[in-house]
């Protein structure tokens, strides 16, 4: 059987039983909502996912950064020496400088908003490392490049930074006498804000990382002879 | 059939279109746009799900949110393993693929 066949009829059955399982699925024993908004008044925020991501399973998002800390670290494990000029960061045009020139400050303003409306609405550390990162991109395709962070202490200081601050505010509840990642309810919209900030930074330097890291595009592969004569 | 039953059901429909994508092709980049598709679909069952009936539920929203950052990480360390491998073989597929 052809595989183009065989890959449709897995991927028909797949969907398939999916949708058969979505159509008899069992209903909720607990109502999550009801219990989440019955917490918020503890939780130091306003807005119920932040709530969620930075206070009752923060645990989950301490986790998560430690899964974008060790994509950064293999990525680094993988790198090659190279130079990192500004001839091979991508399109160095005067009008690309002019325009960010004008856009960066705005993406700055962006993220920051984006970080302290965490608390109220839609937005927060992620969404605002995000942004942030966009801008460390969009200054390295214009060729303006990321000088300060060619200093791998600096760099590795500021992944580190987001972690370590989160590690040291659950660890300091467990000194109060709370347990991991309590947060004492006075202090818990200020302490979630502090750490985002630092994890926004944190964030961002991941995915600004990541995208550096990867091999440029414009040379060819080191070892021409194991290419293949024939391009199917 | 209600509106947030239908999300949770493209969901799956995107989970099919993945699938088939990833066994279809071969190219690693091809591959890797599949296995993005699967996990959106994923996503959006389990956000879908999740609102049928009772309104927006803040607990599977943080869980995608989540997920979202682990598989942007995953992809970007994906594209740069996948880009090291073609500088050092010259090619955009796996051996056994050839």
């Amino acid at each position: 059987m052809s595989r183009k066949l065989l890959a449709a009829l897995l991927s028909l059955t797949v969907t398939l039983a999916l949708s058969l399982a979505l159509i008899d699925r069992p209903l909720p024993t607990e109502d999550l909502p009801a219990r989440v908004g019955q917490a918020m008044q503890s939780s130091g925020v306003a807005h119920p996912v932040t709530a969620v991501l930075l206070n009752f399973r923060s645990y989950d998002t301490l986790l998560e950064v430690g899964v974008l800390l060790i994509a950064v670290v293999v990525a680094l494990a993988l790198r090659e020496a190279q130079p990192d000029g500004p001839d091979r960061m991508g399109l160095d045009n005067p009008l690309l400088r002019a325009i960010t020139a004008w856009l960066m400050p705005l993406m700055l303003m962006v993220s920051g908003y984006l970080l302290w409306a965490g608390s109220t609405r839609p937005g927060g550390a992620f969404q605002a490392g995000a942004v942030l990162a966009a801008c460390g991109v969009l200054l390295r395709l214009c060729g303006t490049g990321l000088s300060w962070l060619e200093q791998p202490w600096r760099l590795r200081a500021g992944l580190a930074l987001g972690p370590l601050v989160f590690l040291a505010a659950g660890t300091a509840t467990m000194l109060a006498g709370a347990s991991f990642l309590a947060y004492p309810e006075p202090l818990a919209g200020s302490l979630i804000l502090f750490i985002e900030l630092n994890l926004m930074v944190s964030i961002a330097l991941a995915l600004i990382s990541l995208f550096r890291l990867a091999p440029p595009q414009s040379d060819s592969p080191h070892f021409a002879d194991r290419r293949r004569s024939r391009r199917e | 059939m209600s509106s947030a039953l239908f999300y949770a059901w493209v969901g799956v429909v995107l989970c099919g279109l993945g699938l088939f994508g990833f066994i279809l092709h071969r190219h690693l980049m091809r591959r890797l746009l599949a296995f993005n598709i699967m996990g959106s679909g994923s996503f959006m069952i389990l956000v879908g799900l999740a609102q049928d009936g009772r309104g927006a539920d803040p607990v599977p929203q943080a869980l995608v949110l989540t997920g979202i950052v682990v598989a942007v990480a995953s992809t970007a360390l994906a594209l740069v393993i996948l880009r090291r491998w073609y500088r050092v073989s010259g090619e955009s597929r796996l051996p056994e693929d050839v």
